[in-house]
């Protein structure tokens, strides 16, 4: 056993321990139970679970704290190797994948906090929750290094299986468990297909390796197998992102889910999935560009020109938000199609500015939420700017971070993508996405006018501790991105270098 | 002992017939059936490469798909006993409460 490959896997085995005892959490602790009432029969007594729950949060948000800081201890370190790749290149822990962890971990941690008035008010049991919260957080770190096919597959499965179960979180609830099972069906039937082009690929290629698929692709004519089974493992993949043939999941997913999921599932799942869309595109896949390009471009087009228009009709915010993340995912593609330096910088910076301004306006509509579904429609937001002036302010600078206006992060992230799809020759899918933008400005401003300029009902707003510090983080970072990009830049150019000098690679062998 | 084609072709056929039946049959158990099927049309693909190729990969991943499709399937029967619970009925047809 190599003991340098344990030590780049820390922060996974700490999570993997820790999600454990997060399950066995109610068990550890000892407190007196009233006699005959055994396990399994507990079913209704709120008083008893919510005493248990206040102690969850903390011990997920330490688990969190311990995780990031071993994931910082592990990369100081590992300074200095480009590609430290540990298991017989099963694993990588290179820059790319540290950036996306740490994303990974601060999102994870926000969406624990946002969970926290949702578990307290139902009286489904918290251990579990952010049990599968970290499984899924472990998940996500294994598709951020994974560079083989069984890794990143794996990995994806872990998430996925935890988010199936997350989304029918409320379990007595009609609505969750139907998008939980929509979602599982639709989800497992992706995989499977994903799995059918890994299959082809490594027939082909002879490996599951990527940089071995790298090598053997360079030498290699296009081949009718091998497009077939890139172009299932991008089929895969874009319903893993809910790019539009693909996103016929995502707006019932979306509104059945518990808020706070649904939160989760359209940040860190969705910046999980981008994370392996660049990894398997830039690193494995970029000498057979000019083939898989044209048929992405397609699908970023699509996904742009319907998630944005179907979005203009809605009145429910959470479809709106499902809709608007499909144009999201549309947008994003933008960078893995130009495949080059900009383009990569692009999908880190977005995919960052797009977590944070998102994570903020579910933030804001969780104050809203008096009961389990109420606070969704956009007549909710009536008289905002009186009943809440601060969140009023903060939901439009989300707003304008996600429909790219230049104070605000979301700009920065629009600007790398759209002017990497111009370098690489898309100029009319930058006009698309330019185009699109502006009518996603259209229906977030519906929610701006209805924050602003009508007349509010008298309902109450529950602004708890956790969700304003979860808006106050998000309205930080959209702002000072926005003002002060440099930081960012920089260090999305750092971990995103050994990728791009990949797409730099000259395209050879076609 | 058939060719690897041979293999191909009955894995591809599976597959046929599991993401057809996904498509077109109404009950949940079904589906997961077929969601099966897909898998191990997957896993004979991998396994007559892995042949092929004289490379232990592909039977290792193999085993990895099988071990993770009976969690998945865990997963799915959950959901599915639940939606029973709610609405005696595990049509997928039924499921109607969202829409859009």
């Amino acid at each position: 056993m190599n003991w340098n490959d344990v030590a780049v896997l820390l922060p996974e085995i700490i999570v993997t321990i820790g999600a454990s005892l997060l399950l066995l959490g109610p068990f550890l602790r000892r407190k007196p139970r009233p006699a005959g009432m055994s396990l399994g029969l507990g079913a209704g007594q709120p008083a008893e679970v919510s005493t248990g729950d206040e102690s969850a949060k903390w011990w997920m948000l330490a688990l969190l704290v311990i995780t990031a800081i071993s994931l910082i201890g592990v990369s100081w370190a590992a300074e200095g190797l480009a590609l430290s790749a540990g298991f017989s290149q099963m694993f990588a822990l290179d820059a790319f994948s540290i950036f996306f962890k740490l994303l990974f971990i601060v999102v994870i941690a926000m969406v624990a906090l946002l969970s926290d008035d949702f578990l307290r008010e139902s009286r489904y049991s918290a251990w579990e929750y952010y049990s599968l919260l970290g499984f899924a957080l472990c998940g996500m770190m294994f598709m951020a290094s994974g560079v083989n096919l069984i890794t990143i597959w794996v990995g994806l499965e872990l998430m996925s299986l935890s988010s199936y179960i997350l989304a029918g979180y409320y379990k007595n609830e009609e609505k969750s468990t139907e998008a939980a099972m929509k979602y599982f069906i639709l989800g497992a039937v992706s995989s499977a297909i994903l799995l059918y082009g890994i299959s082809l690929i490594y027939g082909v290629c002879g490996s599951l390796n990527l940089m071995d698929i790298e090598k053997s692709l360079s030498t290699l004519i296009s081949n009718d197998a091998l497009m077939f089974g890139i172009m299932l493992l991008a089929a895969g993949l874009c319903f893993k992102v809910a790019a539009a043939p693909f996103h016929v999941w995502t707006p019932d997913v979306y509104v059945g889910a518990p808020t706070p999921i649904t939160a989760f599932l359209s940040t860190a799942s969705k910046a999980a999935a981008f994370a392996i869309f660049a990894r398997i595109f830039y690193s494995a896949l970029h000498d057979f560009h000019l083939d898989w390009s044209n048929v992405l471009a397609t699908v970023s087009a699509l996904s742009m020109i319907v998630g944005n228009l179907a979005a203009i009709t809605q009145t429910n915010i959470k479809r709106l938000l499902a809709y608007s993340s499909i144009g999201h995912a549309g947008y994003v593609l933008l960078g893995i199609i130009s495949l080059s330096d900009w383009g990569i910088r692009g999908i880190l910076i977005y995919t960052t500015v797009y977590v944070f301004a998102t994570l903020g306006i579910w933030a804001t509509i969780l104050m809203m939420r008096r009961h389990e579904y109420a606070g969704e429609e956009i007549d909710d937001f009536e008289g905002l700017s009186k009943r809440a002036p601060f969140w009023a302010f903060a939901m439009v600078i989300f707003l304008l971070s996600l429909g790219g206006i230049p104070p605000t992060a979301g700009f920065i992230g629009k600007y790398y993508l759209f002017s990497a799809a111009i370098e690489a020759g898309y100029g009319w899918l930058a006009i698309i996405a330019v185009v699109m933008s502006a009518v996603s400005i259209f229906y977030y401003f519906k929610i701006v006018v209805a924050m602003y300029l009508r007349e509010g009902k008298e309902a109450d707003m529950v602004i708890t501790r956790p969700l304003q510090v979860v808006g106050a983080v998000a309205l930080a970072v959209t702002l000072i991105f926005g003002v002060l990009p440099a930081p960012l830049i920089t260090q999305v150019e750092q971990s995103s270098h050994w990728m791009a000098t990949r797409a730099a690679v000259p395209h050879v062998g076609r | 002992m058939p060719s690897t084609q041979a293999y191909l072709m009955l894995s591809a056929t599976l597959f046929c017939v599991g993401l057809i039946g996904v498509i077109i049959r109404r009950n949940m158990i079904t589906v997961l059936m077929c969601v099966e099927l897909m898998l191990n049309a997957v896993n004979i693909n991998l396994v007559a490469f892995s042949d092929r190729l004289s490379s232990l990969e592909g039977q290792i991943f193999a085993i990895f798909i099988i071990t993770i499709a009976a969690g998945e399937a865990a997963v799915g029967l959950a959901i599915i006993i639940q939606l029973y619970r709610l609405r005696t009925s595990i049509n997928v047809d039924e499921a109607r409460e969202l829409h859009g």
